[in-house]
């Protein structure tokens, strides 16, 4: 896929110091296209959280640019929606007013959710059964299953229609049968609405399973060390993880990160 | 007998256990009721003082539930500013711990000066000793907000005021609901050193004419129906959180089908 003029997300020669002194990237260079879904990989600790935090805006960059959108990102995003790998619903709300919470923050649903709370209530119905929720909306969160929770929070990250969703290790905590189920859904989900994606995972098959396009990032501070287009047919099938193709994909990430990971035990080595 | 009636039973067991052996002791030992006096005879100056008894406990708990009021209105805005806002609870902290470490004992006379002898003295007593646990609980409850929740809500353009009242405020409940049943018989303990210090009415006042009388069976009923309302108002409050917070305790709500 050729990178079109603009670039829905980029970073441009980014760093970020923590306070305290923790340099989490640094020169970290990366764009995104409007409707692109890319993925992020990389040793743990390498500043994947701190990317999603730069480009929602919930963190200010030390130096270099962060654009969104075409507006240079200077606070909170406000369009955007975000998935953990906790699913943090809010235990006192029904799993349906957990999925309105967002409606009830972003304009103009805002506005227009008391007097038309029937129809949302409709669209949140709609989406738990695409998740395969359906019937669950009446449910406390903590009578929902760990992976039925992360359904619904992937839902609550979905239902105001972001034109940017983040996702930052959303199926970690599940296992391989469920994050599976939940990569065909997230896939379908973006198939029809198209929204723009960064998806952060440890996960190398979901990677490739889901993005257009991964990123690798090296250790600590972070930077894109190698970068893959993923030009695999969609829908992508479970079958698709079995192809050769798919394969050799996963083969060299995980070449790639190895390496970075060596890289910085020498880095630590010569320093010590 | 069942686990669940015998847990039910248990208190009562362990009351009227507690009786039994401290009338033994004053029999068997007879101890003066000028030193300690028998259940049998404490109970037997409660039925005869039932009419001042009475009187005075109407008077304390009346002064006790309305310095609690107070204090749940003032702990409540004060844990939401330290909760909800570093720099206030930066600001805040420390002299609210210094407030909390003077023996509100000390302070009364002072209150008297101000305000005279009799009930509001003993209103704000109990106000100043029951207001810290809920200002801490509340702003326990708000401070402890999960970082990606967070995340979450402000990636949605939410404000402070819209995290507050969204998450802050019914997070808080159960902390604050709990502090409650601690802080209304903290409550009990603030009018009741005032009536004794500072006052002509009330229960604590009962106890000191009792007590310069020598007088001490009286002064053993009135502690014992302070330990009564103590306890009632503890598990009226204790049933009140039930009911609110069911969702921290995942207990109180039944399955949906
Ligand atoms: N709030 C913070 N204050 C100080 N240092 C931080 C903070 N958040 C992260 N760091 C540091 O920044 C570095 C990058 O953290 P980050 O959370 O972005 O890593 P990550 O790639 O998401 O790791 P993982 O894969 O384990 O989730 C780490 O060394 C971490 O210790
Ligand atoms: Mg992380």
């Amino acid at each position: 896929m050729q990178p079109p003029m603009h670039p829905f997300v980029e970073l441009d020669r980014v760093s970020l110091t923590y306070p305290g002194g923790t340099l989490a990237v640094d020169g970290l260079t990366l764009s995104v296209a409007p409707g692109e879904f890319a993925a992020v990989v990389g040793p743990s600790g390498c500043g994947k959280s701190t990317l999603m935090k730069l480009v929602t805006g919930l963190a200010r960059p030390s130096g270099g640019g962060v654009i969104v959108d075409g507006h240079e990102v200077a606070g909170p995003l406000k369009i955007a929606g975000m998935a953990f790998q906790n699913p943090t619903l809010l235990p006192w709300r029904t799993t349906l007013d957990n999925l309105l919470l967002p409606l009830e923050i972003v304009e103009p649903h805002r506005r227009r959710l008391r007097r038309e709370r029937a129809a949302y209530v409709d669209r949140a119905e709609q989406l738990l059964a695409r998740v395969g929720l359906a019937g669950f909306g009446p449910r406390h969160p903590w009578q929902l299953s760990g992976g039925m929770q992360q359904r619904a929070s992937l839902c609550r990250a979905l239902i105001h229609e972001p034109k940017l969703l983040m996702l930052d290790e959303p199926f970690g905590a599940l296992d391989a049968f469920t994050r599976e189920e939940l990569w065909a859904v997230l896939q379908d989900v973006w198939m029809e609405r198209r929204f723009t994606g960064i998806l952060v995972t440890h996960d190398l098959r979901e990677a490739v399973y889901l993005a257009d396009r991964v990123f690798v990032l090296s250790s600590r501070p972070g930077r894109v060390i190698a970068t893959y287009d993923i030009d695999l047919p969609r829908p992508r099938t479970l079958d698709t993880t079995f192809t050769p193709a798919f394969g050799e994909l996963v083969h060299a990430l995980r070449n790639d990160i190895s390496r970075a990971r060596t890289m910085a035990d020498k880095t630590q080595e010569e320093a010590s | 007998m069942r686990q669940a009636t015998l847990q039910r039973l248990m208190p009562w067991f362990v009351v009227i256990g507690l009786f039994m052996v401290w009338e033994v002791a004053c029999r068997g030992l007879s101890v003066p009721q000028y030193i300690l006096p028998a259940p049998s005879v404490v109970f037997d100056t409660t039925l005869r003082y039932a009419g001042p008894l009475w009187d005075h406990s109407i008077h304390t708990l009346l002064t006790t539930l309305a310095g609690f009021a107070v204090a749940v209105v003032g702990g409540v805005l004060l844990g939401m500013a330290v909760g909800a806002s570093p720099l206030v609870y930066h600001g805040l902290y420390p002299v609210l711990i210094g407030f909390n470490a003077i023996p509100k004992v000390a302070v009364v006379p002072v209150l008297v000066v101000w305000f005279g002898i009799g009930t509001v003295p003993a209103i704000l007593t109990a106000f100043m000793i029951s207001f810290f646990p809920i200002a801490v609980n509340v702003a326990t409850g708000l401070a402890t907000l999960e970082p990606e929740l967070e995340d979450v809500l402000r990636s949605l353009g939410a404000s402070r005021w819209d995290i507050l009242v969204k998450v802050g405020l019914p997070r808080s409940l159960p902390y604050f609901f709990a502090s409650l049943k601690v802080a209304v018989t903290l409550a009990f303990v603030g009018s009741v050193i005032a009536e004794t210090v500072a006052s002509n009415e009330g229960i604590g006042y009962l106890m000191l004419q009792a007590s310069s009388r020598f007088d001490i069976p009286l002064v053993f009923a009135g502690l014992v129906v302070i330990a009564a309302m103590g306890v009632v108002m503890y598990f009226l409050f204790a049933a009140v959180e039930g009911r609110m917070t069911g969702w921290a305790t995942r207990r109180a709500m039944p399955m949906a089908d």
